[in-house]
């Protein structure tokens, strides 16, 4: 492991990998709350916030995410001037965020809407009975149940959001898969090894979060 | 019982789909009456007692609470369930929620009553209906006798003006009938106007002013439950009665 005991290679080795937690938890946190309002759109009576919550699961789940984190570069950047940042990185960073969010709020909010099937229909008559309004009814009763329902499924999205999180390296980004590319480059005897390293340091997070999900999953079941 | 009346229905009508489930149906229950309705599966009782705070609504006539008609929609909506409590056949509690939290929601997120005040309302509720030392459980650890009292703590709570039953219980084993019926009949003895679906003949003839028999989506007959059970007249009541009671 030469090249990872140059001070320079870890760096860029770490700075790398930063970036990938700072986009998946900034774009977790986004895609979390966007997804469980557009599941409430898709649940509610109102047909225009409903045709708005199903039109973007179609548009955003069925786009190449690419394409999706492209467009915030050459679309809202380039083209419309769309600025976050004075920084270079920050600012393809803040867009990477945005492509991701939008992108896997279409999968968050049909893992709820399929939590909120789970619950039975009688808790929703329930709280209609004792004067809930719809918005409360939503909030305080239906997606509570709905959430503990799908935590499993929300972790392999959250673990698919932080290796999709690599794709904003193609608008510039020194994230991991960058970060791997040019320690490769400079470094062409020791391929095998960056690679295993960088897919390791991935595994090694990921698959005590899947674990860590389901846990979590067992111990918030709603018991009926 | 006064003889002012505190829930009206004028020529309801309703269908699902060519289903005509309820078929010109008047009803009048005043302050304080307890009304139990009767009749066989299908007959339409559970969709009547659904209508009356719009969980099923309606396709013509008029329901009026209080002296006002049902609301269609949203708040005025909202505010006219929290008048009147609703206790379910499969019990409904909130399964996320423990008993205590069951009881203080309606209270403190619909009235937005201190949450100091409804506790103690919420215990003697809980206490009132032999539940008090569960109160920090989920619904899921009691039995299912246990959990419908706790659905009538849950409705009184929020200090309703009626109370309406949809055959409260029909989904509870034998032996935890009787804990859910006397909690009833003690609410009747107080004078608590109610609406009771229910399959229960003695709970009828001891707790009920008026004994409603109900067929095809038609109110069929309407009598004090002593004449009711002894001379029904109509031909349906008749039949249905010698069905129940011969066994």
């Amino acid at each position: 492991m030469d090249v990872f005991s140059d001070p320079l290679n870890r760096d860029v080795y770490i700075t790398g990998f930063l970036w990938i937690l700072k986009m998946t938890l900034a774009g977790g946190v986004g895609a979390l709350l966007l997804g469980v309002v557009l599941a409430a759109m898709r649940v509610s009576p109102v047909p225009v916030l409903r045709g708005f919550g199903t039109a973007w699961v179609n548009i955003f789940r069925n786009t190449p995410l690419t394409l999706i984190i492209f467009f915030c570069y050459f679309g809202l950047f380039t083209t419309l001037g769309f600025s976050l940042a004075d920084d270079i990185d920050l600012n393809n960073f803040w867009l990477g965020v945005i492509g991701l969010s939008v992108y896997t709020a279409a999968f968050v909010c049909e893992a709820i809407r399929s939590g909120i099937n789970t619950v039975p229909a009688g808790q929703a008559e329930a709280a209609r009975a004792i004067g809930m309004t719809f918005f409360q009814t939503l909030s305080i009763v239906i997606l509570p149940q709905a959430g503990r329902a799908v935590i499993a499924p929300l972790g392999s999205i959250l673990i698919a959001l932080c290796k999709n999180s690599t794709i904003v390296g193609t608008i510039g980004l020194m994230e991991s898969s960058n970060a791997m590319k040019e320690l490769i480059n400079a470094n062409g005897d020791a391929v095998i090894p960056i690679f295993l390293v960088f897919a390791g340091t991935f595994a090694v997070v990921l698959i005590p979060t899947g674990y860590a999900f389901g846990w979590l999953a067992n111990r918030l079941a709603v018991k009926r | 019982m006064s003889d002012e009346a505190l829930i009206v229905l004028d020529q309801v009508n309703k269908y699902f789909g060519p289903l005509h489930v309820l078929d010109d149906v008047n009803l009048t229950v005043a302050k304080g009456e307890v009304v139990v309705v009767i009749g066989p599966s299908g007959s339409g009782k559970s969709t009547l007692c659904r209508a009356i705070n719009r969980l099923e609504p309606i396709n013509s006539g008029t329901i009026t609470f209080d002296g006002k008609p049902l609301p269609a929609e949203g708040r005025p909506l909202a505010k006219l369930r929290s008048e009147v409590g609703m206790v379910f056949q499969s019990f409904n509690l909130f399964a996320h929620k423990t008993i205590l939290q069951n009881v203080m929601l309606g209270p403190t997120k619909v009235r937005k009553e201190k949450p100091a005040v409804v506790r103690e309302r919420a215990m003697a509720l809980l206490d009132r209906v032999g539940i008090g030392n569960q109160a920090d459980k989920y619904p899921a650890q009691l039995s299912g006798g246990q959990q419908q009292r706790v659905a009538i703590a849950r409705a009184l709570a929020m200090q309703p003006k009626a109370l309406l039953f949809d055959e409260p219980t029909s989904a509870l084993d034998p032996e935890m009938v009787g804990e859910v019926l006397d909690v009833m009949t003690a609410l009747a003895k107080e004078g608590m106007t109610m609406v009771v679906v229910t399959h229960e003949m003695g709970f009828a003839r001891h707790a009920a002013n008026r004994v409603v028999f109900m067929a095809d989506g038609q109110l069929v007959e309407s009598a004090p439950p002593a004449e009711f059970f002894a001379n029904p007249k109509s031909d349906r009541a008749k039949d249905f009665l010698s069905k129940i009671l011969t066994h």
